[in-house]
């Protein structure tokens, strides 16, 4: 664990992986150190948001490093089934990417269980992560300036969910009918940190 | 009207936007608290000139006031009300009559308020006694540019309704201020949480030249044209969290200094972060504008200049 200051009102958490940084969102999302303002699990990192009124850096960090975390342990989200209709535009290249074929990228894709690792690039967009990395796959070479809202999508070792229309580089292998994001809802995300997500076709 | 924001009671006090200028938005405290969602914080660029307005009116520190960016802003009171502007000081007009900044204005019922282009600074914040009362999402009324959340930029047009307060009056109706600074600028930075993905040459550059704010510049960020800041390391950063402040350096080597809708998470390396303290400064630059930083030490960065 390294303790990356970010002026005095950040404190960015560096792990191994990102198996530790949800290990420690988990002991901490529930009872944040006192003047924590806000959690940001990342790929591997947490950063801390404080109120430099209310606490410090170093008083967070002490909190931090003897905090015990339980390996493997995930936040707990709950469970949620994802219909999918494969019909992505990039389907057919990330079939020949990942060597897979169409029918394998969608078997690989609804086989295992994915967990929400983090949310960011915009309200309620989730960082889904697997149980193997047959469908790791780099970001399209050239962005789409317009990716449609509700596109499932692979980059890197993630999955995820476009809440609303969007730039975007991610390879697209299809489409759900859930809404990702709605503010109606409360949480308005679906997709939370540790929420664990099984894929099935539509 | 694109969009309705009045109150459906035909004897509530509302402003009516006649002219928007180049970007007005609505902006109060903003919403902390929900990063693991991926929604940032938000709220006014100039945190300390919103705060003085609202104490000014009587209001909540928190209440939502106008963010008006270069001036240019026209309205028309619908009921009397009384306003203030704080933040980058425009000439003010209600009707014909020239009144001050950081001075405590009653608009009468009918009256136009205008504002010209700001002396110094770049955003300056019209507070109404009672607040900007257009409703809250995710426990903020303010306009997060990037995530699209709050209310949409103002349209001549729009409704604003303002909200009712028996809060006292303070009594104070005009108080001394520094005004936003023209001509350059000095912020202190603290070493970023990526410093060392940086050559001993770019972290010297960073504090030892100037850097222009550049025309791409909104409340996302401010993009600085400068000496370009080299890598020590050439592989990928993984995502991370940003804060406020940040100097994230994209692969042209030109850093851009994150303001209040900064995106929640990045995946540049961060080689400096502005001061908490120097951040309201900082989103009073405008284009043009030369800046230098100075590099300060951890703990001792909270104290205001």
């Amino acid at each position: 664990m390294r303790l990356l200051p970010c002026g005095d009102s950040g404190l960015l958490v560096e792990l191994a992986d990102l198996d530790e940084v949800l290990a420690l969102y988990a002991e901490l999302v529930d009872d944040p150190p006192e003047g924590v303002i806000d959690l940001v699990p990342a790929a591997r990192t947490l950063m801390l948001r404080i109120d430099p009124a209310r606490t410090d850096l170093t008083r967070v960090g002490r909190v931090v490093s003897s905090v015990e975390t339980r390996p493997g342990h995930r936040p707990d989200a709950g469970r949620l089934e994802v219909p999918v209709t494969y019909d992505g535009a990039d389907l057919a290249d990330v079939g020949r990417l990942t060597g897979l074929g169409e029918r394998g990228v969608v078997e690989a894709h609804t086989a295992q269980e994915w967990t929400v690792a983090f949310c960011g690039f915009a309200p309620g967009f989730g960082y889904l992560v697997g149980t193997d990395d047959r469908l790791t796959v780099p970001r399209r070479s050239v962005p789409r300036t317009r990716v449609p809202s509700r596109s499932v999508a692979l980059a890197g070792e993630f999955t995820g969910v476009y809440p609303r229309e969007s730039p975007g580089g991610w390879q697209l292998i299809g489409h759900t009918t859930l809404q990702p994001w709605d503010l109606e809802r409360d949480p308005p995300a679906l997709l939370l940190p540790g929420l664990r997500v099984r894929f099935v076709e539509a | 009207m694109d969009h309705d924001r009045q109150a459906h009671d035909p004897s509530s006090t509302w402003l009516e936007v006649i002219s928007s200028g180049v970007l007005t938005t609505v902006q109060d405290l903003g919403r902390p608290g929900l990063g693991a969602l991926g929604v940032g914080y938000s709220g006014a660029a100039d945190v300390p000139a919103l705060r003085l307005a609202n104490r000014l009116l009587g209001n909540p520190e928190s209440a939502a006031a106008l963010e008006v960016t270069f001036g240019g802003l026209e309205v028309v009171a619908h009921g009397g009300m009384t306003v203030i502007l704080t933040g980058a000081p425009c000439r003010v007009a209600v009707d014909d009559r020239q009144v001050g900044a950081y001075a405590v204005v009653w608009l009468p019922d009918g009256a136009t308020l205008r504002l010209g282009p700001p002396h110094s600074g770049l955003r300056s914040y019209l507070a109404v006694r009672g607040g900007i009362d257009v409703p809250l999402v995710l426990g903020s009324r303010c306009t997060d540019t990037l995530a699209a959340l709050g209310p949409a930029p103002l349209v001549a047009g729009d409704r604003l309704p303002i909200g009712r307060t028996t809060a006292a009056h303070p009594g104070v109706d005009v108080v001394p201020v520094q005004v936003p600074e023209a001509g350059d600028v000095m912020l202190r930075v603290v070493d970023g949480p990526r410093a060392d993905w940086f050559t001993d040459a770019a972290r010297a550059a960073l504090v030892s030249d100037f850097y222009e704010v550049t025309a791409d510049s909104n409340r996302v960020g401010s993009r600085l044209a400068g000496p370009t800041l080299d890598r020590a390391r050439d592989d990928e950063l993984p995502t991370e969290g940003m804060v406020c402040g940040a100097l994230q350096v994209p692969p042209s080597g030109q850093p851009t200094l994150f303001l209040a809708d900064h995106p929640v998470t990045g995946g540049y390396p961060v080689i400096a972060v502005v001061v908490p303290a120097d951040v309201p400064r900082a989103a009073q630059l405008r284009p043009g504008q030369r800046v230098t930083f100075t590099r300060v030490s951890t703990g001792t960065q909270s104290r205001s200049m």
